[in-house]
């Protein structure tokens, strides 16, 4: 049967995986805020699978919370991309300088 | 043991599906490869039988978020090279970082308290047991307060969003419709006395 061991096994790698790609794409806007998405997935997993096997529903509604948030930061994000892709013609992070001293 | 081989076939899916996220040149590649990173998600915690959040990743992360971000992405029209640049100078610190992580999170499960022996595997819900009820009865009582502000948190990223990107374009031309119910017969009426004339 599948162990806690197993879920958190996998989701650590998960998490691995997009903190890797937030170094492997720190040019790209749109994929850093992937990247984060992802890792929001990796830690829901712990929260459901410590939830599921320590037999405490309240996790879940943690993982829930984390989803509302987790949709509310991406819509913003996309949001303020979207109007600085108008204003900068571009959304590489090393263009979006302007407010360094 | 067939739950088994389901799940492993899921991770190694969904693991693959992460990496194409951050290695794929294309964004829309990417976005894609993320929903399937979501929908095997969902698939292994229906596995092990958190059957609401499951639904719930699959409707408003593949529904909405994820529509979203493909949106966006097609929009703004982004040249790939360009964005994709300097992708190998920092690669080795990526993946070393990546391993570390790994290291360290496998190395505190692999302790006494999370090993595999620990968190004894859980019975199967019993029939006529609904997820949805339990959450629900849990969301609507001790964690009222949270909900409501998750909804008020909600309803500001929703303003603040069209806020943002709301803007007025010069030259174009729109109704007004508070002017013209406004306007009087005055303003735009103009009575002229003048002699008849002759016709030429």
């Amino acid at each position: 049967m599948i162990t806690l061991g197993h879920m958190l096994t996998l989701s650590a790698v998960l998490f691995a995986i997009s903190v890797a790609g937030i170094f492997l794409n720190r040019k790209n806007v749109i994929l850093l805020l992937m990247c984060i998405e992802l890792l929001l997935l990796g830690a829901n997993f712990n929260f459901v699978a410590f939830s599921r096997y320590l037999d405490d529903i309240s996790g879940q509604v943690f993982v829930f919370f984390v989803l509302t948030v987790a949709a509310a930061e991406s819509a913003i994000g996309l949001a303020i991309l979207v109007v600085l892709f108008r204003h900068r013609h571009s959304i590489n992070v090393d263009d979006l300088d302007t407010l360094k001293g | 043991m067939f739950v088994m081989i389901l799940f492993y076939a899921f991770s190694a899916v969904l693991i693959a599906a992460a990496l194409a996220v951050i290695t794929t040149r294309n964004p829309v590649y990417s976005a894609l490869c993320l929903v399937l990173a979501f929908f095997t998600s969902a698939a292994i915690w229906l596995l092990i039988e958190v059957e609401f959040l499951a639904l719930v990743l699959v409707l408003v992360y593949v529904g909405a978020v994820m529509v979203l971000f493909l949106f966006v992405v097609m929009m703004l029209d982004v040249e790939v090279e360009q964005a994709r640049g300097g992708f190998t100078r920092y690669a080795w610190l990526g993946w070393l970082t990546a391993l570390v992580v790994i290291l360290e999170l496998v190395g505190v499960y692999a302790s006494h308290r999370f090993g595999a022996d620990a968190g004894a595997v859980p019975a199967p819900t019993p029939e006529g047991y609904s997820n949805t009820h339990e959450l629900g009865t849990l969301l609507y009582t001790d964690y009222v307060y949270a909900f409501e502000l998750a909804a008020v948190l909600l309803l500001v990223a929703i303003v603040a969003a069209i806020a943002l990107t709301m803007r007025k374009r010069a030259g174009l031309k729109v109704q007004d419709i508070a002017k013209q119910v406004a306007v009087r017969r005055e303003d735009r009426v103009r009575l002229v006395k003048m002699d008849a004339e002759k016709r030429g």
